[in-house]
């Protein structure tokens, strides 16, 4: 369908307020987003997620730095005029125009004749499949109707970039799951570029191409949700997505040292004292004989229905959490007070 | 138990009605006295006749009516057209709208600056705009006509800087009338847009942006349909007085330009004709309900076409 277009971000800085009293909402953020990928901005409240949504539909201007569009600097352009689009996480539906008036908006602005407004807007309809509602006012919908009215509507103008504002977050657990999937499959059958916006960590691994995992604005990693979930790059990318595990060690041959002496084998070398992140699935129960096998004490077992969170003290006092499959029986093979053997099936060695 | 849950919450149901009509009964009491028993004395004064030294005769006569729009002629007893009367009609409707106009285009950027400030300021702001109202209304004229005279502070300032050789003549001119009924007027607009606008969502103009609209579309297919309850309601406040103004055509206008409630009060004062003030201020009534039923539904006129 439309041909989209890739962003460029380059050396960004945000600055809101003068002197002493400045916030730095992005400090000098660059980030390459490809053409026709589904992107997403992860990050805590108040990282400058939405700031930077808002520098790339032209609702700000950067203080320093430039932004790109398809090769092009769009830094001066107001937002009317880049082909861009924003699903705000307010909605912003004009209450005063009927459903098929909101998303025909952006059309008729442009000035499409009458003809072709009608066609795309029946499209958009059938897409999100609210026609019957096409006539009534926006105020008259539901929650998640509502939603799929603004996506349309930031759709049926067909941009070559569309940016989403935490568009799922006021809905209930099933409905956004269902729009999860819609949003994805939407995505891929238009081929726009997604940039979309989220602290929900499940959210970002199911949906997007690529994460840029942000803390008080800059960004702390770029990658797939695979390299992002398996190779966080610091302390706070890990323990944000997903629990972790940190255990200090010192360098040796072939891994890590623990402080109660275990050696865990992890990839690359180094000398000094490191800080290794083991995902909780990473930890598994062992026999005593086996490489990396470290006595523990289980202090703690909450059962979460397909697994078992195990919690367990080792030798040195290091706490840490393993999570178990449930078994067929439904049950795990071990209670509160057992001395056990574990060992970490894969570890990854974090920056700070 | 259906049946006796349904008649329960019948009963409930014209009780809570018969309440409700308990409750309005003394608005609606004070109603039927103070506005529909005056406006039958109004419509039976008018089918009476003239008294000589004021007041009426109790004798039927359609005279009042015929001389609303007609004057007929001392000599030989024909009927013309009043064109004095006429002008006085055109001047309070053209006048009115106009004021209307004019309060609009000056209150809805105050309404919409005050609206756009941090709450905690916008209380100072509509304080400011409360002032006038402090005043009495025939004082505040007379300040008017005290700058605009030939002999007051604008034609002194202007002749003493060089710009004029002689006073402009402002007072008693349409201008000036105009400029007194708009600064009178003024707050009754911008309150009601104020009201309107205090409520806007200002993330609709980013989403109008976004959407490729211009500042001027944005304002006219966002802002302005979303304000149109203040819009309404605005006009009407100012529409509805102008039409009867009284104090601002006398002072500002002097007896030469005579709005409608000046002309109703001439014929209950000097004019001793109560029968025609009488029929004039039905008339009165019926161009301000015709005016606005015809905006009302001009206005609104976009909704019921999509329902
Ligand atoms: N207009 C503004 N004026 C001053 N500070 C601002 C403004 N907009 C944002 N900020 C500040 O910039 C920082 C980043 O804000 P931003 O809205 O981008 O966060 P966010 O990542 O979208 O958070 P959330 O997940 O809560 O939406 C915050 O500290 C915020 O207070
Ligand atoms: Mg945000």
């Amino acid at each position: 369908m439309s041909q989209s277009y890739g962003i460029s971000v380059r050396g960004v800085v945000k600055a809101f307020g003068q002197g002493p009293s400045a916030v730095r909402a992005l400090d000098d953020v660059s980030v390459e987003i490809g053409g026709g990928e589904f992107f997403t901005l992860l990050g805590p409240s108040g990282c400058g997620k939405t700031t930077l949504l808002r520098l790339i539909a032209g609702f700000e201007m950067p203080t320093m730095g430039e932004i790109f569009l398809d090769g092009a600097d769009i830094s001066a352009l107001p937002p009317s005029k880049r082909p861009v689009n924003t699903v705000f996480q307010s909605y912003a539906l004009f209450p005063h125009l009927t459903v098929a008036e909101n998303i025909g908006f952006g059309l008729k602005m442009q000035g499409k004749p009458r003809a072709e407004v009608a066609e795309t807007v029946a499209r958009m309809l059938a897409l999100i499949q609210l026609e019957p509602m096409a006539a009534r006012r926006v105020n008259q919908l539901s929650g998640g109707q509502q939603q799929r009215v603004a996506l349309a509507r930031a759709l049926a103008p067909q941009p070559k970039v569309l940016l989403l504002d935490e568009p799922l977050s006021a809905l209930d657990a099933k409905l956004r799951k269902e729009m999860q999937s819609e949003l994805k499959r939407l995505q891929q059958e238009t081929g726009i570029t997604f940039v979309f916006v989220t602290h929900d960590q499940e959210e970002a691994l199911t949906m997007s191409d690529r994460i840029a995992v942000m803390s008080a604005g800059h960004i702390e990693q770029i990658g797939t949700p695979r390299e992002v979930y398996t190779k966080p790059v610091n302390r706070f990318v890990a323990s944000f997505i997903g629990e972790t595990n940190f255990l200090g060690g010192e360098w040796g041959t072939g891994g890590v040292k623990l402080s109660n002496g275990a050696m865990i084998a992890v990839d690359g070398k180094g000398s000094g004292a490191v800080t290794l992140a083991i995902r909780p699935e990473q930890v598994r129960l062992c026999a005593s004989a086996d490489a990396g096998a470290m006595p523990a004490t289980v202090t703690e077992l909450v059962y979460f229905g397909t697994d078992t969170h195990c919690h367990l003290a080792l030798a040195g006092g290091a706490r840490v959490t393993a999570r178990l499959q449930s078994q067929a029986s439904g049950d795990v093979a071990i209670g509160v007070g057992d001395h056990v053997h574990i060992r970490a099936s894969a570890a990854q060695v974090l920056a700070d | 138990m259906g049946m006796a849950a349904r008649t329960s919450e019948q009963t409930l149901a014209r009780k809570n009605t018969r309440r409700a009509w308990a409750l309005v009964s003394p608005a609606l009491a004070l109603l039927a006295v103070a506005a529909i028993g005056p406006l039958a004395v109004v419509i039976v004064y008018s089918f009476l006749t003239a008294g000589e030294y004021g007041g009426v005769v109790w004798q039927f006569s359609t005279d009042a009516w015929v001389k609303v729009l007609l004057e007929r002629d001392i000599f030989d007893d024909s009927l013309s057209f009043a064109d004095a009367h006429l002008t006085i009609f055109w001047r309070s409707i053209s006048l009115s709208l106009v004021t209307t106009v004019l309060t609009f285009l000056a209150g809805f950027p105050t309404a919409w600056f005050i609206a756009t400030r941090p709450a905690a300021q916008r209380a100072f702001w509509l304080f400011l705009i409360t002032i006038p109202f402090w005043t009495n209304l025939l004082v505040r004229t007379f300040a008017i006509n005290q700058v605009i005279r030939n002999e007051g502070v604008m034609n002194t300032v202007l002749l003493w800087a060089g710009v004029i050789e002689t006073p402009l003549q402002m007072t008693y001119t349409q201008g000036a009338l105009l400029v007194g009924m708009v600064y009178v007027y003024l707050p009754l607009m911008v309150l009601p847009l104020f009201a309107a606008l205090e409520r806007f969502d200002l993330r609709l103009l980013e989403a109008g942006y976004d959407l490729y609209a211009s500042r001027w579309q944005v304002l006219t297919r966002i802002i302005l349909p979303i304000s149109r309850p203040g819009i309404i309601a605005g006009s009407i406040l100012v529409f509805v007085p102008c039409l009867g103004a009284y104090v601002t055509p006398r002072i500002l206008g002097g007896g030469k330009l005579m709005m409608l409630g000046n002309f109703i009060e001439l014929q209950f004062g000097q004019g001793r004709n109560w029968p025609l003030g009488a029929a004039l201020s039905i008339v009165l009534l019926v161009i301000v309900t015709i005016a606005l039923l015809v905006y009302v539904r001009t206005i609104s006129g976009g909704d019921k076409a999509r329902e």
